[in-house]
């Protein structure tokens, strides 16, 4: 097909588009349609088309027909369009790491330059170690803050908390890690693994407030009413009744924004910094898969480059991991509660 | 005697606008009180005054007095969740906890409420509050169920149980069959009999059959206008306010001439 055949078909198939979303058969398909284009001819038909529409009740049909098609339609394409970007990238990863990926690389401490073999292991059990830290503050915080939005309805507190909230999740993640730097890293003189955690953790608390909030919302008033009206208080209420109906939403939540922290880089590069050993303490600096990923890809040498397409691929499963897992389980949960 | 409350001059408004007021009425023991009106005159107004489930709602302000026992209910020391407690409430629209099994929902408010209790103890309670609202043969294979996977009619009556199960004094039931079906609603009627020689009962209905069927009395609620707050308009033995009421605008409700 040449070019000019190409931009034929497009335009063709463009047409027939405007005619669908003109609630319109293309002409061939029309029987009385005109078949040379006027605006007068385009008019009457219009009309008479207009007339059959809200006289007939078939016709009508048909038109919604079309329209709910041409709506899903649209949809699907979206989807694939919003889909192949993410397949792509997953394949290209898949292509890229999984060659260098075998059991050493997740067991193994990283080689010195030019020695051969050698894995992730350290980065992968320290991401880990970062995410559980980051996950005992940012969840508890965050679930606070979300259950005073949704349920203790004071204008002013509630104000301050969603503003703060708002302010976290739009600020840089390179800029909480600076924040952390000063706070812990410069007061204790010391990278450590906490410094990261505390980082990961203060960018997990927006999305875990929010889910919170969201979810918690949903819990129709009904349900309080009814906890309420048993002797239950107020706090056994939110606690028993409400947190637990709205448990598995929240938990999607923690799950989506710990999928997103697990491969932040930038906070991380001031306050865990990096390591070639296994981890030895809290109090330590401490590798992780991100730090580590970039570090050998900006290095000059090719089997480290192998090696961080083969970290990607990791953190990649791990985020897939927690998001699909996550969805699969307390999605069912979710809906059973509303 | 227990569950007796009295009504001294009782009024709510929310956000400033008036929605109920000037209603005194004696509430007996152990006797079915029915309350009846036109849809939005204050019926459950009132009930939720009975048992302060208003405070939920900010801008809402009670005035006069609930009595029950000879203790205001809104006095200061009086405690909320005490109140509840001795005064339950089942609502208009089944409303069980959809997570929880069937007997979770019955044992709900001994487990978060009350004190420490043996299994045993609620195992017997749970199957007592149960029978007696009239659900313990339907679901005795499948208390392990999610309240939420019974039948309309049934969870109303799971709900019933489980506002039993703490042993109030009071029960109060907002139009508790509007949702249901015939069947379901003579169930509830028959163990709201049963119910009243050990409990108050205060039902509100919008329909009179019903309200003559269950009730030994009988209050007439009416708002005049649209913007007008809902008032007591009569108050009575059942027979007599289906029969001869004192009042021209009880004749014309119940004769249905109006509203
Ligand atoms: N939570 C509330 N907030 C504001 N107005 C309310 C609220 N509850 C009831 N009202 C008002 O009080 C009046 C009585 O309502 P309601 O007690 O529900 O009537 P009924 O139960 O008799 O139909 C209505 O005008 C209603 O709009
Ligand atoms: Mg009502």
């Amino acid at each position: 097909m040449n070019e000019e055949q190409a931009i034929n078909g497009r335009l063709q198939m463009q047409k027939e588009e405007d005619y669908e979303a003109a609630e319109l058969a293309p002409p061939a398909a029309r029987p009385s349609a005109p078949t040379h284009e006027s605006m007068g001819e385009e008019a009457t038909g219009k009309a008479s088309r207009d007339r059959k529409l809200y006289s007939g009740s078939a016709a009508r049909r048909r038109s919604r027909n079309i329209r709910s098609r041409l709506a899903y339609s649209l949809c699907a394409l979206s989807t694939v369009i919003a889909t192949v970007p993410l397949l792509l990238i997953l394949f290209y990863v898949i292509y890229q790491g999984a060659g260098a990926l075998n059991l050493s690389f997740l067991t193994d401490l990283p080689k010195p330059v030019g020695e051969s073999g050698g894995g992730m292991g350290n980065a992968i059990v320290g991401s880990l170690i970062l995410i559980g830290i980051a996950a005992v503050i940012g969840v508890p915080f965050g679930v606070l803050a979300g259950t005073q939005l949704a349920e203790y309805r004071s204008p002013r507190l509630s104000w301050v908390v969603r503003l703060l909230s708002d302010i976290l999740s739009g600020v840089p993640s390179i800029i909480v890690g600076i924040f952390v730097y000063t706070l812990l890293v410069l007061t204790f003189k010391q990278f450590s693994a906490i410094a990261g955690g505390v980082a990961l953790g203060i960018l997990m608390l927006p999305t875990v407030a929010r889910t919170t909030e969201e979810m918690m919302r949903m819990v129709p008033d009904s349900l309080r009413e009814a906890s309420l009206a048993l002797g239950i208080p107020r706090w056994r209420t939110i606690t028993s009744v409400v947190i637990k109906t709205a448990a598995g939403g929240i938990m999607t939540g923690v799950m989506l924004a710990t999928a997103r922290i697990a491969g932040e880089t930038a906070p991380l590069l001031f306050t865990a910094l990096n390591s070639r050993t296994w981890p030895t303490g809290l109090d330590k600096p401490i590798a992780s898969l991100p730090v580590q990923i970039y570090t050998y890809a900006i290095s000059p040498f090719d089997a480290w480059h192998k090696q961080a397409w083969a970290g990607s691929l990791v953190l990649v499963l791990i985020v897939l991991f927690l998001s699909i897992g996550s969805k699969l389980y307390f999605g069912r949960r979710m809906k059973r509660a509303t | 005697m227990a569950g007796y409350i009295t009504t001294n001059n009782l009024g709510a408004s929310f956000g400033g606008v008036q929605a109920i007021e000037n209603i005194t009425v004696e509430i007996p023991a152990n006797k079915v009180t029915a309350i009846i009106g036109p849809s939005g005159c204050g019926k459950s107004t009132f009930l939720r005054c009975l048992n302060r489930m208003h405070e939920l709602v900010p801008g809402t302000k009670i005035s006069g007095e609930v009595i029950w026992d000879g203790r205001n209910i809104y006095a200061s020391e009086m405690d909320a969740t005490e109140v509840r407690r001795g005064i339950g409430m089942v609502f208009q629209k089944p409303n069980p906890f959809p997570l929880m099994s069937i007997e979770d929902n019955v044992s709900a408010g001994l487990r978060l409420a009350a004190g420490r209790m043996s299994k045993a103890r609620i195992a017997e309670i749970i199957e007592h509050s149960l029978k007696l609202a009239a659900l313990w043969d339907e679901v005795k294979n499948k208390l392990g169920r999610p309240g939420g996977s019974l039948s309309g009619g049934q969870q109303q009556r799971l709900c019933i149980a489980r506002a039993l199960a703490v042993q109030p004094d009071v029960i109060l039931m907002d139009e508790p069959c509007s949702a249901l079906d015939p069947a379901s609603t003579q169930k509830i009627e028959d163990t709201i009999d049963k119910l009243k020689k050990d409990y108050t009962i205060v039902i509100v209905t919008h329909n009179m059959q019903q309200a003559a069927r269950v009730s030994d009395f009988t209050g007439f609620m009416l708002a005049r206008e649209m913007s007008d707050p809902g008032r007591m308009i009569e108050y009575g033995p059942t027979n007599k306010i289906f029969t001869m009421p004192d009042r021209k605008e009880t004749e014309n409700y119940i004769t249905g001439r109006f509203g």
